[in-house]
């Protein structure tokens, strides 16, 4: 069962929303129905599910209703239709005390510009929601130093937020939802009021706490960097609909529509792309079968100044040129054995592309490309090129 | 001709009805008023004897020590404090000075006490700000001494139908400061007291009255300032204090006897204000 799962929830802000729901099930656009009515939508018939353990991120530009969507689903702001769903609960029906009860035990947020209280210190912040729980001082604090401690701020305690970088602020609000242990965090834009640096070393510790938590997070942000980094599946929404949620690979390689290749146009993709995704089927002679003469040919076939060498089972064992294998040839030697060059650059099928290109740029020869010591494939500089072309289509079908 | 057009309702008699309405609350409440008047007055001589037993000197010393420490230990405040104390204890004004500070006390205390939840109202329902503003507006803009004819009324002369007037026209800066500052949390701290759980109490008292503090303070200062500005007009009603001494300098044209007695509101003024300021800026640190 997922943890949250969001059915065909909108929001229409304005005057008699219900109208305007209707205008939308009959197709009407957000701009028609603001010409129509004056009513904005907000969010337009989401519909998502985000299992135990997954980051979920949500992410547009804005406008696109990302921050309206993440409030409904702990009804900071009321959706207008549709059902929201925690733990198999219905979220939007409950009366008041059962929405504090959820918001007290499972759901806690995270806030763009940190929304921490300034007249409180560092601990009273962390311990707030614990606080309101009454939850008896001594525990409370406890908590609230451990959840401040996994964020690296142990010795912060008695201090106020404002005497604190941004970063550290940030921690502390994160801490603040720890320390309730709840079983969704929600992250609105929880990194975009931090600098470029500092926002990487959050996503990376962030990253870092979820590997030990599990906890369910979702994610809001308009940077679609941090959305590849962090996130397990991406929605990515416009105009207050979601336009495609997938893999952030599935997003890059096989955007749905104009808008979200348009979106994804100026992705660093060497940072996203892995060596599987561009090498190519290797051609190969095998070590026990053949001698310099098959290599030779081969090589002479497929137009290539080396060649890969590998045993019956696949291990690759080294490389020869063209020009060591005539010279061979020519005085006599059978084995390949003892003409083999090992000097081969090697990645594994996950290296992101990022990481290959120097590697390529100072080896004569193509990259091998491994998996558990066996040839995979093999990348030519021409396919590390035409990868970062976004108009190019990449191969997504990995053996 | 045009006129007659004005002239299609007769006049109204808007001041018979007020009078109407005065003496219809005064006999309906007056077993209401009575015992007020008389608990409060009761009280209030009750704090000025207290104040006055006290030696003029130690409430000076106290008075320049408290400033020294709430100024930052700087010694300007505490200096001013103990000459014109001094000074107002030297042109026999001791007694007066205590009846002024008591009036203004209780009428602060008890702005306070209403000013601030109807404040808090105000922040929290359209409504209520939609109906109290012009209220608000009423009171301030009125004429001081138009409510001292119905304070006069209902709670006859004396220190009471002062508190009265006072209150009417020193509550309205602290309910709006407090309606203000608590609308000007910022939205995020709100959102974020909420999606933690937390109740409306918890709301209003962990974070938006913090938060609003000081705004609410800088309210209450105005406050306190309005309340001393009402000490002359309520003495026409028989409020004991500095202000009398001002009005019946005024009535027999004694230029000197008038300065004297308004010297002395000033001196209790600029003291008066310090210390809420500095009440401010203490818990601001």
């Amino acid at each position: 069962m997922p943890v949250i799962e969001a059915k065909n929830v909108s929001k229409i802000f304005g005057k008699n929303p219900k109208q305007s729901i209707k205008l939308l099930d009959k197709g009407l656009s957000k701009e028609a129905i603001l010409k129509e009515t004056g009513n904005t939508v907000g969010v337009n018939r989401v519909s998502f599910a985000v299992e135990q353990g997954e980051v979920f991120v949500i992410m547009g530009l804005s406008g696109s209703g990302k921050s309206t969507l993440v409030r409904m689903l702990n009804r900071l702001i009321e959706p207008t239709e549709g059902t929201i769903l925690i733990d198999g609960e219905d979220l939007v029906s409950m009366d008041k005390q059962a929405l504090r009860n959820v918001r007290r035990q499972k759901l806690s947020m995270v806030f763009q510009n940190f929304g921490l209280f300034p007249h409180r210190t560092i601990l009273q912040n962390a311990e707030y929601g614990l606080e309101i729980q009454k939850v008896n001082k001594e525990e409370r604090q406890k908590k609230a130093k451990e959840a401040l401690e996994l964020v690296g701020l142990g010795d912060y305690l008695h201090q106020k937020p404002n005497q604190l970088s941004g970063g550290m602020q940030q921690r502390v609000g994160l801490a603040r939802a720890l320390a309730n242990d709840p079983e969704v965090l929600l992250m609105d834009e929880a990194f975009s009021a931090l600098d470029p640096l500092i926002r990487k070393e959050m996503q990376d510790e962030l990253m870092d706490l979820q590997s030990k938590m599990q906890k369910t997070i979702i994610f809001i942000t308009h940077d679609l960097d941090e959305a590849l980094r962090i996130g397990d599946r991406i929605a990515l929404m416009k105009d207050g609909s979601i336009v495609q949620i997938g893999t952030p690979e599935e997003i890059l390689v096989n955007p749905e529509n104009d808008y979200v290749e348009k979106f994804v146009e100026d992705v660093d993709r060497s940072k996203v792309l892995t060596a599987q995704h561009i090498m190519k089927r290797p051609e190969t002679v095998n070590l026990d079968r053949h001698g310099p003469r098959v290599a030779l040919e081969r090589m002479r076939e497929e137009g290539l100044s080396s060649i890969f060498v590998v045993d019956s089972k696949r291990n690759l064992k080294g490389y020869i040129t063209a020009d060591i294998a005539s010279d061979a040839f020519k005085s006599g030697v059978t084995d390949l054995k003892e003409i083999l060059k090992n000097d081969i650059p090697i990645v594994e099928k996950e290296t992101p592309m990022h990481d290959i290109f120097d590697l390529i740029y100072n080896s004569p020869i193509p990259v091998a490309v491994v998996d558990n010591e066996k040839l995979a494939g093999v990348i030519v500089r021409g396919a590390v090129i035409a990868a970062l072309s976004s108009e190019n289509e990449v191969n997504l079908h990995v053996e | 001709m045009l006129n007659k057009v004005l002239d299609v309702v007769p006049d109204i008699p808007l001041a018979d009805w007020t009078d109407r309405a005065t003496d219809w609350i005064t006999d309906t409440f007056s077993f209401l008023f009575d015992p007020v008047k008389e608990q409060f007055e009761e009280f209030m001589n009750f704090t000025s004897e207290t104040l006055m037993e006290i030696p003029p000197l130690i409430i000076i010393l106290a008075v320049a020590i408290i400033a020294f420490f709430i100024s930052g230990k700087k010694f300007a405040l505490a200096t001013f404090s103990i000459v014109g104390l001094w000074l107002i204890y030297n042109q026999g004004l001791w007694e007066k000075l205590i009846n002024t500070f008591t009036l203004v006390l209780l009428a602060s205390l008890l702005s306070v006490i209403i000013g601030v939840p109807i404040g808090i109202l105000m922040s929290k329902s359209k409504i209520a700000t939609t109906i109290i503003t012009p209220i608000l507006d009423f009171m301030q803009t009125m004429p001081a001494f138009v409510y001292l004819i119905p304070a006069v009324a209902f709670f006859g002369i004396g220190m009471v139908p002062g508190v009265f007037a006072s209150l009417i026209f020193a509550t309205p800066p602290t309910v709006r400061f407090t309606n203000l500052g608590i609308r000007q949390v910022s939205a995020e701290l709100v959102e974020a007291s909420e999606a933690f759980g937390s109740t409306g109490a918890q709301k209003l008292f962990k974070v938006e009255l913090p938060m609003a503090k000081s705004t609410i303070m800088a309210g209450i200062n105005q406050t306190v300032m309005l309340a001393l500005s009402m000490v002359v007009i309520a003495s026409m009603i028989g409020a004991p204090g500095l202000g009398r001494d001002v009005l019946s300098a005024l009535q027999r044209a004694e230029a000197g006897a008038g300065f004297v007695a308004g010297i002395g509101i000033v001196i209790l003024a600029i003291i008066m204000d310090r210390f809420t300021q500095s009440m401010n800026k203490q818990k601001d640190n």
